[in-house]
């Protein structure tokens, strides 16, 4: 590949998941509306379609302030950890069989390596703007990250004995004989469950936004930025919840494969599969955040460290069983 | 192409590593580390050892930075700087340091580094199967030594974070 050709698939990529991105933010909006027996943004464009634009819009003209003693150089450099990370991730998941920029062998590794970085920019951001909310916000995020990262991790480790193999259309390939979560029946649905609430956690969303409690911290880490620096980090949160999404999508639920192959003939419909099981799970996230109530710190370590990792730790030997003794359901 | 990429990574490397140790403001240096070894990253995937590479970014990147950022959170003030060292201590410094590059520059340069003509990417199976095979050349014994230490150093870590609630215990008991 020439160097201009993945100059190019990159910029398509920027393109495309900027815009998708904002339309996260808009389903948010109305999914919330919706459950809160509101109507939400309607007035922009048809049905309110253009609302996001016209934010994205307003946010890039509006000033940049920062604190008088902040860190300059290192407030500056946080929102990009976060969103350069996030995109990053995108590159290596499968929307069809040949819509995938990145097929590189060690896939849901890479993943996982790349999204413990992105906890770095939360943490400079917070300690770098020089705001006691802000630094309070970036040190509840760094224990809940450091924590819930294992859940995630582990979760799909599980899925990895029955895959065997880290390469994402590897992983695709194995499951035309049905999902991985049919493959791996009981096992592999707990290790959905836990892989759910644990993204949910890593992305920092209600019910696990300590980071940003409201209530109690302002806005959390990002309570100095304005403008586009601000824009930045909220990008992050939905590229991050699609990303979450989309691994679950493929390790879970066959990626671009149709429900039964009944679409098998006509491959480009790849996209058309892959992002409704995405867009279904990103809405059960948003289901999580306006259901469930926020819940303290002390309630979030006892989740992971005395219930999710121990739950884990069963569900990969039950796994390792399953896989061993062939008890795997294929058609 | 290639022979570009490693002098971009290996200037980011030397240029940030001096950073590093040159910057006053300790929360900079710790970001400086952070992109000397992305940039070492890099240099694994250059090689096309991405199972490395990625170690290398979920440990050093996303673990141990992310844990000294976190105690450099809790100690650290936005307005403090590092103290300059004495003059003394400076000077020993950068002798140690110049014996040190000597030391590896002179093993570098007395090797005889051959060139292998080998393309194939090594494979997390590969990596996996030669790290828990007993046969010559395996690795279960280090492996094995590793994970005792490691189960040492957390019952280490439990025993020291319970510290007074275990005293408490054994004190009970003695009575």
């Amino acid at each position: 590949m020439s160097i201009i050709e993945m100059v190019l698939i990159a910029l398509v990529y920027l393109g495309i998941f900027s815009v998708a991105g904002l339309f996260l933010v808009l389903l948010e909006r109305r999914v919330a509306a919706w459950f809160q027996l509101r109507i939400g943004p309607n007035r922009v464009g048809f049905q309110g379609l253009l609302q996001t634009m016209a934010d994205a819009l307003k946010l890039v003209s509006k000033e940049l302030t920062g604190t008088e003693k902040a860190d300059k150089f290192l407030y500056n450099l946080a929102p990009y950890f976060v969103i350069i990370t996030a995109l990053m991730a995108l590159g290596v998941i499968p929307f069809t069989k040949d819509f995938q920029a990145f097929d590189i062998n060690i896939g849901i590794f890479f993943l996982i390596a790349i999204s413990s970085i992105g906890v770095i920019g939360i943490l400079l951001g917070g300690w770098a703007s020089n705001n006691k909310f802000a630094l309070i916000g970036a040190m509840r995020s760094g224990v809940q990250t450091i924590s819930y990262e294992l859940s995630v991790g582990l979760s799909l480790l599980t899925m990895i004995l029955l895959t065997r193999s880290l390469q994402l259309s590897e992983i695709v390939e194995v499951q035309k004989n049905g999902w991985l979560i049919v493959q791996g029946h009981i096992p592999a649905i707990i290790a959905f469950m836990v892989f759910m609430i644990a993204g949910t956690a890593e992305t920092n969303r209600a019910p696990f936004d300590m980071v940003e409690a409201e209530s109690e911290l302002g806005a959390g880490f990002h309570t100095e930025y304005s403008g586009m620096k601000f824009a930045y980090f909220f990008l992050a949160e939905f590229i991050n919840m699609f990303l979450i999404a989309a691994i679950a999508t493929t390790v879970f639920f066959g990626a671009w494969l149709s429900p039964f192959g009944i679409t098998e003939s006509i491959p480009w419909l790849g996209v058309f599969w892959f992002l409704l099981k995405t867009l279904i799970l990103v809405f059960l996230m948003m289901w999580f955040r306006w259901t469930f109530p926020r819940l303290r710190v002390d309630q979030l370590l006892t989740l992971e460290w005395k219930y999710l990792l121990p739950i884990n730790l069963v569900n990969i030997v039950i796994m390792a069983f399953v896989v061993w003794q062939n008890l795997i359901i294929q058609f | 192409m290639e022979r570009i990429l490693f002098y971009i990574l290996a200037l980011i490397i030397v240029i940030f590593a001096i950073a590093a140790v040159s910057s006053r403001k300790m929360l900079r240096s710790v970001i400086y580390l952070l992109f000397v070894l992305c940039s070492i990253a890099g240099l694994y995937f250059l090689i096309d050892y991405n199972f490395l590479a990625a170690i290398q970014l979920t440990v050093y990147a996303g673990g141990i930075i992310v844990l000294i950022i976190f105690s450099v959170l809790l100690v650290h003030h936005i307005e403090l700087e590092l103290e300059l060292a004495k003059p003394l201590k400076q000077i020993i410094t950068a002798l140690a340091c110049l014996v040190g590059i000597g030391v590896i520059l002179t093993t570098i340069y007395s090797y005889d580094f051959k060139v292998i003509e080998n393309d194939t990417a090594i494979t997390t199976a590969d990596v996996g199967s030669k790290l828990l095979s007993y046969d010559q050349g395996g690795f279960i014994l280090p492996f094995e030594v590793i994970s005792v230490v490691l189960l040492a150093a957390m019952i280490g870590a439990i025993i020291i974070a319970k510290g007074k609630q275990v005293e408490k215990h054994e004190n009970k008991r003695i009575e």
